[in-house]
């Protein structure tokens, strides 16, 4: 029975959407850590903030509570970690995918940490391409988008502007 | 030792939060849009790494005070940032980018010392912000190499921000017993340490933006006793303003 219970908690939290990009979920970036179900049936979510100052928190936090009580579960507590820290690499293939067609460029794998280049601002970004026409001859208009995780490009393809998910 | 660890926990909770402000005010401000957008991100992400660590702090004090009691309760002498990131923008985006500049690069030193640091929660603060503020030193960067190898009015403007603002970042580096208590802890990183770190890489972005390394004595530190230019309390009056009109008011 709390096999069975344990599942369908974790899967009423996957379907809880990012309240910024709605057609990702928290489970399909990385957000969703860990869920864990007692013998009481007390539910203890853990999540991470993408960013430390994400606005989103809040409403994921609502959102969890929410989609847990709607599947039957009223004693939740959700937790919040910071290490270890949140990266895109944890981002599934899926929620890549859905990235995509939603317009948002998915995030290059990871540099290295290392010494940052101090080359002038406008970067040739060969690895980014368009999520309109697939072409990679894109540029960066600005590092900072529409929210923290993003940054503004350009394709030079199909001139159309979109949203890159930094790499983090 | 824990009031040691509370006071430099609150010192860099304070910076973050004093230039998050600072930052903020550029919305609508900025030259173009995506200055606009990239100052409030960047005010946004020094907000969060504040309230992770005002949050520590009051769980170090042990007195229940929360991140809004240490942000929209105390008043200036209780603050603990340093002057660098209280002073006022003057809407001058030299200045704010020979700001942000200093200080990110500085953040850029402490934060990587500290994902090293013996207390987990601090190395924890520290990973997490390290990739922000990552982001924050090339943005200063590209905009500090722009301007100063840019026409000539805009490497004289640069140029004299940077005289502006250097006073202030020699307080970024000062010791004294907090931070040599906590150094020899391995809690804290040693400022000698960052202040080589800091002056590698600023010198090589003067030296590539074409501006010359300001010969001007830094100013002694007093913000970290609580001693502060007559700015901050006008910058705590405005922030402060709605909370103590509606004490415990929530969204």
């Amino acid at each position: 029975m709390r096999t069975i219970a344990r599942i369908s908690a974790r899967e009423a939290l996957e379907c809880v959407l990012d309240p910024e990009v709605p057609v990702v979920t928290i489970a399909d970036l990385g957000i969703l850590r860990d869920v864990r179900i007692d013998e009481d049936g007390h539910v203890a979510v853990t999540i991470t903030p993408t960013y430390s100052g994400c606005p989103a928190m809040d409403a994921i936090r609502q959102d969890i509570h929410a989609a847990l009580a709607d599947a039957g579960y009223d004693d939740v507590e959700v937790h919040t970690v910071l290490a270890p820290a949140w990266t895109t690499d944890w981002i599934t293939e899926a929620g890549r995918g859905k990235l995509r067609e939603y317009g948002i460029a998915p995030p290059s794998p990871r540099r290295h940490s290392g010494p940052v280049s101090l080359g002038l601002g406008v970067r040739i970004s060969a690895d980014v391409a368009c999520p309109q026409c697939g072409d990679s001859r894109t540029r960066e208009v600005s590092r900072f988008g529409s929210t923290a995780c993003k940054a503004h490009y350009v394709c030079d393809n199909c001139r159309e502007p979109f949203d890159y998910f930094k790499a983090l | 030792m824990s009031t040691h660890r509370q006071e430099y926990v609150l010192r860099l909770g304070d910076d973050a939060l004093v230039l998050s402000h600072r930052l903020a005010e550029w919305s609508s401000n900025a030259p173009q849009l995506e200055d606009d957008i990239a100052l409030t991100n960047i005010g946004l992400d020094l907000l969060g790494q504040a309230r992770s660590l005002l949050t520590y702090a009051g769980k170090l004090e042990g007195r229940s005070r929360d991140e809004d009691d240490f942000a929209y309760l105390r008043q200036e002498s209780e603050y603990k940032s340093c002057q660098l990131v209280e002073q006022p923008n003057n809407d001058d985006f030299g200045f704010a980018i020979a700001r942000l500049l200093f200080f990110s690069t500085y953040q850029v030193a402490l934060y990587s010392g500290l994902t090293h640091s013996t207390d987990a929660t601090l190395s924890a603060i520290a990973a997490k912000a390290l990739k922000e503020v990552l982001y924050h030193r090339e943005y200063s960067t590209s905009w500090t190499l722009r301007l100063g190898d840019g026409t000539a009015e805009s490497h004289e403007r640069m140029q004299q921000s940077i005289n502006n603002v250097w006073r202030f970042t020699g307080e970024l580096f000062e010791k004294d017993a907090v931070v040599d208590g906590l150094t020899s802890e391995g809690v804290a990183p040693d400022p000698e340490r960052l202040s080589a770190e800091w002056n590698l890489y600023i010198d090589s972005t003067l030296a590539e933006a074409t501006l010359d390394r300001p010969n001007v004595p830094f100013r002694a530190g007093t913000g970290r006793s609580g001693r502060h230019s007559e700015h901050l309390g006008y910058m705590l009056a405005e922030m402060q303003y709605l909370h103590r009109l509606h004490p415990g008011a929530t969204w």
